[in-house]
């Protein structure tokens, strides 16, 4: 019990990454990234950093990154789950069915304000019932869960592939296809006020985190570092509004839109199609996730459980339950990711989601969680989702074929996890 | 030393566990009193672990009764035994190595702000507080605990069944791992913990420890208790013979 332990202030200098507290992972995922990007934006004469890629990227993103975050709790406490494309598709099968036949048959015809959220209720219940259904297999009847969810990808896959009868479905609902693709944005005004409150809560949560330290009397960074942050904070989100912002609507859809309204577009208007409301959902998913991570019990159970599974249940934490829980949020971002995707699409389609659960675990994987459990964080995942997509699109627009792009992204998953042990061992890192 | 007049702060009545044929328990019955170290001596597999971990809530018995001030209880769980105030170290400590010494420290029993967050900064205050008196050199209060020494990791489990104010505490061989130092403010804090009036199960594979820090030693043989003898009476070979041989010492004991 006695050992001295050198640790903390008498290091003297220590470098300006560490006074800043960055994670050193994180910072090496943002510096892959940013490689990528400018790689391909090179390859491709600077079509791939523009405005119009940039947007397209991120709304392609989306369903990946949202299943992803759900993924990182399932590998934190030692799990997998294979069946989150295939649960997807069910999941925009039963939303897509209920749009087109089952609503308008009991009154709620198409154009109704309320087809959109009932169809979309009915899809989140049905995701996270059968999540919750592969939570119980795991973990009160102690089935492995790579066996449920293996199982599971068959099952819900072809469950999806019955209810539709292999049909195309659609058109979707017009409220409904806003929450996916680029039909649904923010436009430029709502997008930089939102981006402001963004800055503005990022600044607020810097502060407040101080003050807690200093009402505990706990050592606290230096104020340069944290006006530091807040600075760095406001630059990345407000370059993201701006972005997005830049990447204007097309003439002629404008014109038609005047058109619609009976009224003919001034000379050189313009409009920036903004913040992608797919992305707004994706953020918030991203906040409640780590909220719920980092600040509730749920999350400490989930990472203790990870960290060991003995120790969890010894600690009084019910193993059992929670696994049911993880594996019913999983299905409910699956279910989300199921209406981003098939709005994106604007109809319902056969093979929506495949190979999904394979996107998603990679993603999950390269942002740093660990399959060994316990390790994991979603701002990691949805990064890691963000690379393997940049990577996928960026050499379709440079003109890789097909199977060199799936062998590239397969290589660089091994490399990326490789990396990732390397790095661990140098730093003793856990 | 030890007033035993008065009603046993625990008493496990009867106790037996098995596991597929073979009793790792088998009708053994245990007590002990406030203030008091009663030690649990026995070959590794004589049932000592399996025996306490029913107290603990690790294990369900299949017969047998607890009693806490005289009361029947029921243990089903590990949260049960913890509403007791039954608090346990075990040998492997059961920490999440992943996490630091505060969120172990309060794992299952988080402190919460009133929007019903976990208050990671009182929590970490407690535990700055609670390893001042107990452990004056740690420091690494933000490391996981993967990143800790034996002896500090041993702390923080020890801070763990200390700081929500047991009656009652179990230890598993806390001195298993631990360096001559480090086992002395073990068993200094027994000392301490005695004072206060908690009872304690000590888990013991050293004579030795026993002999120091023991009021009474209760021996099991083959899931079975040869005896419970006070310290004071006995000698080392006594106790040894009893755990070697499942031989009673010749003049009656005091249980």
């Amino acid at each position: 019990m006695a050992d001295a332990s050198a640790s903390g202030t008498s290091q003297g200098r220590k470098n300006i990454f560490k006074t800043l507290e960055f994670d050193t992972r994180l910072l090496g995922m943002v510096g892959a990234f940013v490689l990528v990007c400018i790689v391909f934006n090179v390859l491709t004469d600077g079509r791939f950093l523009t405005p119009r890629n940039i947007f397209n990227l991120t709304i392609q993103t989306v369903s990946v990154a949202i299943m992803a975050t759900g993924m990182v709790f399932v590998i934190v406490t030692r799990h997998i789950d294979l069946s989150v494309g295939a649960l997807l598709a069910t999941c925009s099968a039963i939303m897509a069915i209920m749009q087109t036949q089952i609503l308008p048959g009991i009154g709620i015809d198409y154009g109704s304000p309320l087809m959109a959220p009932v169809a979309i209720l009915v899809g989140l219940l049905a995701g996270g019932l059968i999540g919750a259904f592969h939570g119980w297999l795991v973990g009160y009847l102690a089935i492995p869960a790579f066996i449920v969810t293996l199982g599971g990808f068959l099952v819900w896959r072809n469950v999806a592939w019955y209810l539709t009868s292999g049909q195309t479905i659609g058109p979707l609902d017009d409220t409904f296809q806003k929450l996916g693709g680029i039909g649904g944005t923010l436009g430029t005004t709502a997008s930089w006020i939102l981006g402001v409150i963004a800055v503005a809560a990022a600044c607020y949560g810097i502060l407040q985190a101080r003050r807690a330290r200093i009402a505990h009397e706990f050592p606290v960074k230096p104020v340069w570092a944290e006006a530091t942050l807040m600075g760095l904070s406001a630059v990345l989100i407000l370059g993201f509004v701006a972005t997005l912002n830049a990447y204007s609507v097309p003439t002629r859809v404008l014109a038609r839109e005047f058109e619609a309204r009976g009224e003919v577009m001034p000379e050189g208007f313009t409009q920036g199609y903004g913040i992608p409301i797919s992305v707004l959902i994706l953020i918030a998913i991203a906040v409640v996730m780590t909220v719920v991570a980092r600040r509730t019990r749920l999350g400490r159970y989930i990472f203790a459980t990870g960290g060991n599974p003995d120790a969890a249940e010894l600690s009084g934490i019910n193993t059992r339950l929670l696994t049911v829980k993880v594996f019913a949020i999983m299905g409910l971002l699956c279910a989300l990711a199921g209406m981003v995707a098939s709005a994106r699409l604007s109809f319902h389609s056969n093979d929506i989601g495949t190979l999904d659960e394979l996107r998603v675990i990679a993603a999950a994987v390269i942002g740093g969680t660990a399959l060994a459990g316990g390790i994991g964080t979603i701002y990691g995942a949805i990064l890691g989702a963000l690379i393997m997509q940049s990577l996928q699109s960026g050499m379709a627009m440079v003109g890789v074929d097909a199977p060199f792009q799936n062998i590239v992204v397969g290589g660089v998953l091994v490399l990326a996890v490789l990396v990732d042990i390397i790095y661990r061992k140098r730093t003793g890192d856990v | 030393m030890v007033d035993r007049s008065g009603t046993p702060l625990v008493e496990m009545r009867d106790v037996s566990v098995s596991f597929g044929g073979i009793k790792a328990v088998d009708h053994v019955t245990i007590d002990l009193y406030p203030g008091e170290v009663v030690g649990l001596l026995g070959h590794n597999g004589a049932g000592k672990s399996t025996l306490i971990k029913c107290l603990s809530g690790a294990y369900k018995m299949d017969a047998g009764e607890i009693y806490v001030d005289g009361k029947l209880v029921d243990i089903q769980n590990p949260r049960d035994a913890r509403g007791h105030n039954i608090e346990t170290i075990y040998q492997t400590l059961a920490l999440a190595d992943n996490l630091d010494a505060a969120s172990n420290l309060f794992l299952g029993r988080e402190l919460i702000t009133p929007t019903g967050l976990v208050d990671d900064a009182r929590m970490e205050a407690e535990t700055r507080k609670i390893m001042a008196r107990l452990n004056p050199n740690f420091k690494k209060f933000n490391a996981p605990v993967k990143a800790l020494s034996g002896g500090q990791r041993q702390s923080v489990a020890i801070a763990r069944a200390v700081y929500f104010n047991a009656r009652i505490l179990v230890m598993d061989e806390p001195t298993a791992a631990l360096g001559p130092q480090e086992t002395q403010m073990v068993a200094e804090l027994i000392e301490q913990l005695k004072e206060q009036g908690i009872g304690i199960f000590l888990i013991e594979h050293d004579v030795h420890s026993v002999m120091n820090l023991c009021d009474r030693a209760s021996v099991m043989k083959n899931g079975q208790l040869v005896g419970t003898v006070d310290v004071d009476k006995v000698t080392d070979e006594d106790i040894l013979s009893m755990i070697i041989l499942g031989k009673r010492p010749e003049p009656a004991d005091a249980s």
